[in-house]
């Protein structure tokens, strides 16, 4: 099969440490945008990361990220910028130096290299603080000056281990809005994290991750509806909770419809919200009921988490 | 220019010329693997190794400085010898080179930042030979400053007789032997000790155990002997020891061989554990909590 070029490709991986598994019998492929890797310690998040980026070798199957292997590490690591969660650097480095050297050795130019460790550094808001050794950063400085150097090549794959760990809520945010811009210009950002909400908030799909095994795998919202066992919650606010809430029940598909202490909410759980939808529909256009807003309740991240791993991945 | 005009540029070059790009790649390794290894507390011990001669034989210089008879200048060239032969190639070098070359990959698993050097667009093997270099010229100029140190305070306090016997008799020749030898000595043992730490996670054990393969290699066939570092060293040095008793093992020669043989043979040998390590690096993978 011939690799695309376009996708980080997984072909039943699996990666044994002698006796121990660390991931088994892996098989994805990943379009550009944002990717969480999501799942409990040692359920194998980094592990996939370190065999994307191929600093471990697979024990068994083949991974291709863009089409190139890390047994071509000239063109690959042109592409790949990967930041760890090793909170280690080399000794009496300072923030600038631990950007520029690294781009030296990719071919750039002494001024090319300045230029873009300037740039790298403003975007990761860590140019004040460049030219001190990195052994005297905060947690937070050390986290970014990585994620520095991961970026400063430009690459068209970052992968990104906990990167907001560490970070106060406005580097956070920072952070964040880096990432997306960088999954913006069409490339793909892989993230693994514990921090479920923000996951939610900034993934384009999750890779859900447990014991080693990829256990559900795409966009979010397909994930959650793949997860029929639990039907999927609905919250509905309207003007007559009471009346929407008796229609609903009448649906073989709902199992649940609860009023909220408000009075004007309803929480339906259904096996099947597409045909929920049509009801509410019909009721609206009926002028029964009119309806302030509908959200569904629980196809987050955390809740599927919950679900098919069945523990609190907030706690990960 | 823009971010896409210096990405491409840079392509360009390793594509056309991707030799340049190597060599480019191993002086920016060597420069920062010099500059790490050579100013740093952690080298205190090989600085000892090194220079506890020279203290020595400085203070053999100041004590005995009105003792300086012809008869002198022999006696204290076979105790350079000794110094030069028995200390700096049987011990002071080895495990210098062991502490030095060992470090190079393992002591960056141990700090935990060898996957800087795996996520870069470089080869490893340039990153073998990037290091390994950075590894020959750290020992290299401890040592050969060393044997130089030693050479001029062992002669100086004769004078004009020195000065003779260094420029118009065997000295200087015996001082670019023992420069050449220690060069070779670093060499050598650098290449063995940097693939046994690519080959072992502890290579104390296995350097013990090298260290008695050196010692005993005489002893062994002449095919095995080819296989140590001492057998080459051993044909360049100027000045024979007359050891007796137990330390009579390093001085036997059991398969006389030419200066420049015996230096192409350590130049090959070096060659081909250094083509080992360039198969073993691609065996390494980053798993510092099995360190």
């Amino acid at each position: 099969m011939t690799p695309d070029a376009r996708q980080i490709v997984f072909e039943n991986v699996s990666k044994f440490y002698g006796e121990v598994l660390g991931v088994n019998k892996v098989n994805f492929s990943l379009e550009p945008g944002i990717t969480s890797l999501v799942g409990p310690n040692g359920s194998g998040k980094t592990t996939l990361m370190n065999l994307m980026t191929g600093l471990i070798r697979p024990s068994r199957g083949a991974i291709y990220v863009l089409g190139l292997t890390p047994q071509q590490p000239i063109e690959f690591f042109r592409q790949v910028g990967f930041c760890t969660q090793f909170d280690s650097f080399p000794p009496g480095t300072n923030g600038y130096d631990f950007i520029y050297w690294p781009l030296r050795l990719h071919g750039f130019g002494g001024d090319q290299a300045a230029k873009l460790t300037n740039e790298a550094l403003e975007r990761a808001g860590m140019a004040q603080v460049a030219r001190r050794k990195v052994a005297g950063y905060s947690k937070g400085m050390r986290q970014r000056i990585r994620l520095a150097q991961a970026i400063a090549h430009h690459p068209s794959v970052l992968v990104l281990d906990e990167p907001l760990n560490g970070l106060d809520p406005m580097a956070r945010s920072e952070s964040i809005a880096l990432f997306q811009a960088i999954a913006k210009q069409g490339m793909h950002v892989i993230i693994s994290s514990h921090i479920l909400e923000e996951v939610d908030r900034i993934s384009d799909r999750v890779v859900l991750m447990s014991s080693g095994y990829v256990v559900a795998e795409g966009q979010i919202r397909e994930v959650r509806r793949e997860v029929r066992d639990h039907p999927m919650q609905i919250l509905v606010r309207c003007s007559n909770a009471s009346r929407l809430a008796a229609a609903a029940f009448e649906l073989d598909h709902v199992v649940e419809a609860k009023i909220l202490s408000d009075g004007q909410s309803v929480l339906v759980r259904t096996r099947d919200a597409e045909q929920f939808y049509l009801l509410l529909n019909k009721i609206v256009s009926g002028g029964l009921v009119e309806v302030d807003a509908v959200a569904p309740a629980d196809d987050d991240v955390n809740s599927i988490y919950q679900y098919l791993i069945g523990s609190d991945g907030g706690q990960a | 220019m823009s971010f896409q005009d210096l990405v491409a540029r840079a392509q360009k070059w390793s594509k056309e010329q991707p030799w340049r790009l190597y060599g480019s790649q191993v002086s920016i390794l060597v420069r920062n693997e010099v500059r790490r290894n050579l100013f740093t507390r952690r080298r205190i011990g090989i600085y000892l190794l090194a220079f506890l001669p020279v203290v020595m034989v400085l203070s053999h210089t100041i004590y005995d400085r009105h003792n300086i008879n012809a008869a002198q200048i022999e006696e204290d060239t076979q105790v350079l010898a000794e110094i030069v032969q028995l200390y700096y190639f049987r011990l002071g070098i080895f495990f210098a080179c062991m502490a030095i070359f060992t470090w190079l990959f393992r002591g960056e698993m141990v700090e935990k930042t060898l996957h800087y050097q795996f996520l870069v667009p470089v080869r490893r093997e340039v990153l073998v030979v990037g290091k390994y270099l950075a590894g020959a010229i750290v020992a290299i100029l401890f040592f050969e400053t060393a044997v130089l140190a030693c050479f001029y305070f062992m002669y100086m306090r004769f004078g004009s007789a020195g000065k003779s016997y260094v420029f118009d008799g065997p000295g200087l020749g015996q001082l670019g032997s023992y420069l050449l030898v220690t060069a070779l000595a670093c060499i050598g043992y650098g290449a063995v000790f940097l693939a046994l730490s690519l080959l072992f996670k502890n290579p104390i054990v296995p350097g013990v155990v090298i260290m008695g393969w050196e010692a005993a290699a005489p002893v062994f066939p002449a095919w095995a002997q080819r296989l140590s570092v001492t057998f080459y060293l051993k044909h360049l040095c100027p000045v024979n020891l007359p050891l007796t008793g137990p330390l009579a093992i390093f001085t036997i020669v059991a398969e006389p061989v030419s200066p420049l043989i015996a230096v192409l043979g350590l130049l090959c040998l070096t060659a081909a554990i250094l083509v080992l390590s360039c198969f073993l690096i691609h065996r390494m993978e980053i798993s510092y909590t099995t360190e």
